[in-house]
C-alpha cells in the first residue's frame, strides 16, 4: 500500500520469484508422475512387490528387494546415529568447556559440508577392506549402515543442538535450586521438553538416509537379493535409478521413475510430519 | 513419568550415573571427531602422492589413470555458474518478498516456506530424475552443462533463500521505519539500505549454494553426463568433479589414486568455501549484536 507505482511492479516481480520455487515442486511431481505413467498404467501396482525378481527388461519388475535396501540402511543408520547425534548435541552444550564445544561445532558442521561421493570414495576404498577382513565381502548393507550413520550424524548433532539451546533457563535454574544432577538435570527434565525437537531431527535424518545415493551406491555391493544377514551385500532404489538410468528404456525407465515417485512421496510425507509435529513452527 | 527417576536411582547411583553420563558423551565426541580427522587425513594423505600443480589444468589420460583434471574444473566451474545464475535472481527476490513484503505466518509464507522444506528434502537422485525428465528429453537440451546447473539451480534454492531470508530478518525494523519516515519508497529503501545491511548473508548464501552445488554428485550424472573434454560451449556435456571422484573409483580399474587427488581438491574447495561462509554470518551476527 505504497504510494510509489514502482514498489507495486517490485512487488510483483518478487511475487513471480516467490511463487516460481512452487512451480519448480509443482513442476517435479508432474514430470515424474508424467514418466512413470506408462508403467503405472500398464503394471498393476502390486506386482512391484509380488513379481518373481527384478528383471526389467523382461517385464518383472520385483522392487521388493530394494525397498528392503533402502528400508534396512536407512533404520540401521538411525539407529546408530540418533543416540550419537544426541550425545554429541548434550556434550557441546552441556558437557564440554566453551571452547571444546566451539571446536566440536565447527567439526560437526565441516563434516556437514563433505560430499556424499567423498564418503562413498573413503567407505569403498578404506573402510570396505577393513570390513572385508573381518567379515567378506567388505561392501554389504553393514558398511552401508556406518557410512550413512556418519552422514546423517551431523544432521542429527546440528539439529538437536539447536533445539537444546532453545529450551527455557528458567528450568535449568529450577533444576539447579532442587540440587539436581546435571545427569538427572538432562534426563528428567531436558530430554522430555525436547521430544518434539527429537522427533523432527530423526525425520529430518531418516529423509536423508533414504534419499542419499551416491555413498550407498559406493559401499552397498549393489546386488539385487532381499538380504538375509547384516553382512549380505544390498541395492538401495537410489542405487538402483543411478545404476540403470544409463540404459533404461521404455517401460523399465517408467518403472525407475516410479521408485523415484516412491522416494518423493516419502518425503513428502516426512515433511508433512514435521510440519504437522511443529504445528507449523517451522525455525529459519 | 513421576516413577522413572527413582527406578534408575535403584539401578544405578545418581553419582555413578552421572559420571558415566560425562564420560559417555566425551567419548562420542572424541569418536565422531577422530573418525572425522581419519577421514579427512586418509584423503589427503593418499591424493597428495598424485596430487602437483600441473594436475589441475592437465587433461585427463587414459580414461583418468593419468593426467590431470583440468577440463573437468572447467565443466564444475560452468555447472556451478549457470546454478547461481539462475538460482540467485530466484533466490534473492523470494527472500525479499518472504522477508520484507508477506507478514510472517501468512498464506503465501507458508505455502512458499513449505515448498522450501519439501524442496530441502527431495533426494538428489529424484532431481537428476526429473532434469532428465525436463531438461535434457522435454525441453530438448540433451546431456549438456546446461541443464545440468539447471537442474542445481532448482537444488540450491532452499539454502540461499533461508540464508538470505535470515539475513534481512535481522536488519533492525527502526530501518524500515526510518526510511519510511524519510519518505523513500520500499524499493529504494531495499536497494540503499536493507539489501547493503544484509549484504554478508547474501554472500554467506551464495557460497553455500555453490558448496552444495559442487557436492552434488547423483544429480548430475544423467544430466550433465560424463563427457571427460573440455566443454566448447554450454550445450556441450562436461563432467563435473565429484562425478569424476565416482567414475575413477567405481568404473575405472586403477583410477584410485586419482580419485583421491579429485576428491582431495573436491573437499579442500568445499571446506574454503564453507569456511568462509560461516565466519561471514558469525562475523556479523557479532558485529549487529555490538551495533544494536
Amino acid at each position: 500500500l505504497s504510494p510509489f507505482p514502482t514498489d507495486a511492479r517490485v512487488a510483483w516481480l518478487l511475487r513471480l520469484a516467490a511463487f516460481s520455487t512452487f512451480a519448480v515442486i509443482v513442476l517435479i511431481l508432474g514430470f515424474l508422475v508424467r514418466e512413470s505413467w506408462p508403467a503405472l498404467s500398464r503394471v498393476a501396482p502390486g506386482r512391484f512387490l509380488s513379481d518373481p525378481s527384478w528383471h526389467p527388461t523382461e517385464g518383472l519388475y520385483n522392487l521388493g528387494p530394494m525397498l528392503a535396501g533402502t528400508l534396512l540402511t536407512s533404520a540401521g543408520a538411525l539407529a546408530l546415529a540418533v543416540p550419537l547425534g544426541v550425545a554429541s548435541a548434550l556434550f557441546g552444550r552441556y558437557y564440554a568447556p566453551s571452547g571444546v564445544a566451539r571446536l566440536h561445532a565447527s567439526l560437526i558442521e565441516l563434516l556437514a559440508g563433505i560430499p556424499s561421493v567423498v564418503f562413498g570414495f573413503w567407505g569403498l576404498t578404506t573402510l570396505a577392506p577393513l570390513v572385508n577382513q573381518w567379515h567378506p565381502p567388505g561392501t554389504s548393507l553393514f558398511t552401508g549402515i556406518l557410512i550413512l550413520a556418519l552422514m546423517i550424524l551431523p544432521t542429527v548433532a546440528l539439529t538437536m543442538s539447536g533445539t537444546l539451546a532453545a529450551v527455557p533457563a528458567a528450568y535449568e535454574h529450577g533444576a539447579a535450586a532442587l540440587g539436581l544432577s546435571r545427569w538427572t538435570t538432562i534426563r528428567g527434565i531436558v530430554l522430555p521438553s525436547v521430544r518434539t525437537g527429537l522427533a523432527t531431527s530423526v525425520m529430518l535424518a531418516a529423509g536423508r538416509a533414504a534419499g542419499e545415493t551416491m555413498a550407498v551406491l559406493m559401499v552397498c555391493g549393489n546386488v539385487v537379493r532381499m538380504p538375509t544377514g547384516l553382512f549380505d551385500p544390498v541395492r538401495t532404489l537410489t542405487a538402483n535409478i543411478a545404476l540403470e538410468m544409463a540404459y533404461a528404456l521404455g517401460n523399465h525407465r517408467a518403472v525407475l521413475f516410479v521408485s523415484g515417485l516412491v522416494l518423493m512421496v516419502l518425503v513428502l510425507a516426512l515433511v508433512g510430519a514435521v510440519e504437522f509435529t511443529t504445528g507449523g513452527r517451522r525455525h529459519v | 513419568m513421576s516413577e522413572r527417576p527413582s527406578r534408575s536411582r535403584h539401578l544405578l547411583p545418581p553419582r555413578a550415573a552421572d559420571r558415566l553420563a560425562t564420560f559417555a558423551t566425551w567419548l562420542v565426541a572424541l569418536g565422531g571427531t577422530s573418525v572425522f580427522v581419519w577421514l579427512l587425513t586418509d584423503i589427503a594423505g593418499r591424493g597428495i602422492e598424485r596430487f602437483s600443480p600441473g594436475f589441475l589444468v592437465e587433461s585427463p589420460l587414459d580414461a583418468g589413470r593419468s593426467g590431470g583434471i583440468g577440463p573437468i574444473l572447467l565443466s564444475t566451474g560452468l555447472i556451478v555458474g549457470v546454478a547461481l545464475a539462475v538460482a540467485a535472481p530466484i533466490g534473492l527476490g523470494t527472500s525479499v518478498f518472504l522477508a520484507e513484503f508477506v507478514p510472517k505466518g501468512s498464506r503465501s509464507e507458508s505455502l512458499i516456506g513449505c515448498s522450501l522444506d519439501v524442496l530441502a528434502g527431495i533426494p538428489s537422485i529424484v532431481f537428476g530424475l526429473f532434469g532428465n525428465a525436463f531438461f535434457c528429453v522435454y525441453l530438448g537440451l540433451g546431456f549438456s552443462i546446461l541443464s545440468g546447473g539447471l537442474t542445481l539451480a532448482c537444488m540450491v534454492l532452499p539454502i540461499l533463500i533461508r540464508t538470505v531470508e535470515a539475513g534481512l530478518r535481522s536488519v533492525p525494523g527502526h530501518y524500515r521505519l526510518s526510511a519510511a519516515a524519510l519518505g523513500l519508497s520500499q524499493t529504494s529503501s531495499l536497494i540503499h539500505l536493507l539489501l547493503p545491511a544484509a549484504a554478508p548473508s547474501l554472500i554467506a548464501g551464495l557460497m553455500l549454494g555453490v558448496g552444495r552445488a559442487m557436492a552434488e554428485t547423483a544429480a548430475l550424472i544423467f544430466t550433465s553426463g560424463y563427457v571427460d573434454r573440455a566443454p566448447g560451449s554450454i550445450l556441450d556435456s562436461g563432467r563435473s568433479l565429484s562425478v569424476h571422484v565416482y567414475d575413477l573409483s567405481m568404473n575405472v580399474a586403477g583410477g584410485d589414486s586419482t580419485a583421491a587427488a579429485s576428491a582431495l581438491v573436491l573437499v579442500g574447495v568445499l571446506l574454503v568455501f564453507n569456511y568462509l561462509a560461516r565466519s561471514l554470518v558469525t562475523f556479523w551476527q557479532n558485529s549487529k549484536i555490538m551495533s544494536a
